[in-house]
């Protein structure tokens, strides 16, 4: 039973962590200190938790728009993480990528990517690579329900059940894309599409952050062992905006009674209850001081340069021409 | 030394870079059998793990490589159709390209994707024949196109070796080019470093690609009454500005040909930095495809929208007469 509390404890922390993580976030938003807003991931996560508790540090994830919860989950730094959505030079990314770019390549984390659909193949790509090198490493790609009908993502489907390469395919359904219902974008079913290509597929609930985690420990085992890709959907509702503007938008496309029903099931709730009387409160008390330490050395740190915007354009160093007469352009 | 002709030039680069790299992988559409005689004896050399027959899915294997490419490999990708480049374009441009910068220097995406033909290549029409490497040149991304043997094996060897994606681009009308060159002499090119093929005080012709050779067609035509200086930039991305600007102060005179179509395009860029920094004696001028070129397919239409010798020789003639 020992195990199954640390379990527990370890996935209700993530969760708790990227919960206040996004929490404080909308704050900062508000505030008018994380510019261009952000895609909350309040109410998904159990899967990221769930997911990358059965991964290693030298496995590689690739995220998407509403990448936050994946990127704490895979072991980012949070207090570095925030300082990137803050647009600070102590940022993961230097301030160079911000809340949809937030990558940390030192722990496999691969990149939020704002576009739908485009971390499939790059997961695909990384986990061939590993198997070249000899490595039993896998990949995962995260993606949502919008992400089904990109036609990049069907044929990365196709390479990675032809070539049974290590990656599992993430699929957190929301039940939107953006505005759109999964009933009015998605014909058939989304399982059906991985099945299409043999590979093996499962629903889970993904509120339920044990439940993801078997599920993914399986899928993970299997790639390791050579057997190839598998795919997981895993239902939740989003409790917040499919991004920040809608605060200020006010768009309706929910009913007031969906979105509460949605939110009665809450995945912090979902494992929470179960954990030992006192332990959630410590818990939550961790996290709160992780995020008050990131909070500030966000807002103190240094904003970049402006003078060096272009930094990092190329590996190699390489530099262009300026165009506005505010770059240094001398080569670093 | 010996006869080698760029095709050959091409096919030795990348059989040379594989063997001397493990981390260099070629992926593309019938590669294993080398349609394009430039993976030509790859696949029986170093096998399917290695050298990637691909499914007809250009955006995820385009991907693919970029992640393969993150993950340490080295990734080479053939496209046969030089239009299959706005197919990737989001792959290319959209991903591979920002990796480096949006990461804040944690990824780099050494990819190399190759165009063998590009252009036209006569009766291939509307979606087979573009030259899109403006486009790249536009976004950033590292964009060659060599004109000779030793420059397609080096400029190769280099994209190949670069820690940025590169777009390669042999123009079809390049590829049955030939010379004499000395084997053990041919290395790396650096990016960024045109070339002088003929030397020439009256006029500067900048030449892309394939019409380097009917660049220098015109400045033998021309010989004996204008001397005309034939430079070849190699690389589009970067560009070799301070090798034009040498020349342009030698001759005070330029023109441009570029088989691309003309409105926002690198003939256009190479006069407007021409304009703004050097000194030319007498208004420059261009000779490329027109606003917006579709390829028609009847001979006489395919060529009506190409440039060639004739033009630039007329181009040629009209600026070395103007007054300063």
């Amino acid at each position: 039973m020992r195990e199954r509390g640390d379990m527990d404890t370890g996935l209700y922390r993530t969760m708790r962590l990227i919960r206040r993580f996004e929490e404080r976030a909308i704050e900062l938003v508000h505030a008018g200190e994380i510019i261009g807003g952000i895609h909350p991931y309040i109410g998904q996560e159990a899967i990221a938790a769930g997911v990358c508790a059965a991964l290693r540090d030298d496995d590689v994830i690739t995220s998407t728009h509403r990448g936050h919860g994946h990127v704490l989950a895979k072991g980012a730094d949070p207090v570095r993480m925030l300082a990137e959505l803050t647009g600070r030079a102590t940022g993961l990314n230097q301030g160079r990528g911000g809340s949809m770019h937030a990558a940390d390549f030192g722990k496999g984390i691969y990149g939020a990517n704002g576009i739908v659909g485009a971390g499939g193949a790059i997961a695909t790509g990384a986990a061939w690579a590993a198997v070249k090198e000899g490595s039993d490493r896998v990949a995962v790609s995260f993606f949502g329900d919008g992400a089904v009908n990109q036609g990049v993502l069907l044929e990365t489907f196709n390479l990675a059940a032809l070539w049974r390469l290590p990656v599992l395919f993430v699929c957190e359904n929301n039940g939107y894309a953006t505005t759109l219902t999964v009933a009015q974008a998605v014909a058939g079913s989304i399982t059906a599409r991985a099945e299409a290509f043999g590979i093996p597929a499962v629903s889970v609930d993904g509120t339920d952050a044990v439940a993801v985690l078997t599920a993914a420990r399986d899928a993970v085992a299997r790639g390791r062992a050579g057997g190839g890709p598998s795919f997981l959907e895993a239902t939740a509702y989003r409790f917040d905006a499919h991004h920040t503007w809608e605060h200020k938008a006010r768009v309706r496309y929910r009913a007031d009674e969906e979105v509460a029903a949605g939110r009665s099931r809450d995945p912090l709730d979902v494992l929470g209850v179960g954990l030992p009387e006192g332990v959630r409160a410590e818990l939550d008390a961790q996290v709160e001081a992780t995020l008050a330490e990131a909070v500030a050395f966000a807002l103190d740190s240094p904003r970049p340069d402006p003078a060096r915007a272009l930094d990092h354009l190329y590996a190699t160093g390489l530099r262009g021409r300026d165009g506005t007469g505010l770059l240094d352009t001398a080569v670093r | 030394m010996a006869r080698l002709s760029y095709l050959k030039a091409l096919q030795r680069a990348l059989a040379d870079e594989m063997a001397r790299d493990d981390s260099v992988c070629v992926l593309g559409e019938d590669i294993g059998v080398g349609v394009n005689n430039v993976t030509t004896g790859l696949l029986a050399k170093h096998g399917p793990a290695r050298v990637v027959d691909t499914p007809l899915s250009e955006q995820a294997f385009t991907s693919f490589a970029t992640g393969a490419a993150l993950a340490g490999l080295r990734p080479v990708i053939e496209f046969q159709i030089p239009s299959l480049l706005f197919l990737v374009f989001e792959q290319i441009a959209n991903q591979a390209h920002k990796f480096s910068l949006m990461t804040g220097g944690q990824a780099k995406v050494p990819v190399t994707y190759f165009v063998p033909g590009s252009g036209s290549r006569s009766g291939w029409a509307g979606q087979h024949s573009d030259h899109p490497y403006g486009l790249f040149a536009h976004v950033g991304v590292k964009t060659v196109v060599p004109a000779t043997p030793e420059d397609a094996y080096g400029l190769f060897l280099t994209a190949i070796r670069d820690d940025d994606p590169v777009v390669l681009f042999a123009p079809a009308g390049a590829l049955g080019v030939r010379g004499d060159v000395d084997l053990d002499a041919l290395g790396p090119v650096p990016l960024g470093v045109g070339r002088v093929h003929r030397a020439g005080t009256d006029v500067t012709v900048v030449a892309v690609g394939h019409l380097v050779q009917a660049a220098l067609g015109v400045a033998e035509q021309l010989a004996d009454q204008f001397s005309v200086e034939v430079f070849d930039p190699r690389s589009l991305y970067p560009f070799d500005w301070d090798g034009l600007a040498a020349s342009v102060a030698k001759t005070g005179r330029l023109v441009v040909v570029d088989d691309s179509n003309r409105m926002c395009g690198i003939a256009g860029e190479i006069l407007a930095t021409a304009a703004e920094q050097m000194r030319l004696t007498v208004p420059p001028k261009r000779v490329t495809r027109p606003d917006g070129a579709v390829l028609p397919f009847a001979r006489e239409l395919d060529l009506a929208v190409q440039p060639q010798q004739d033009q630039l020789l007329t181009a040629v003639q009209e600026v070395c007469k103007s007054s300063r």
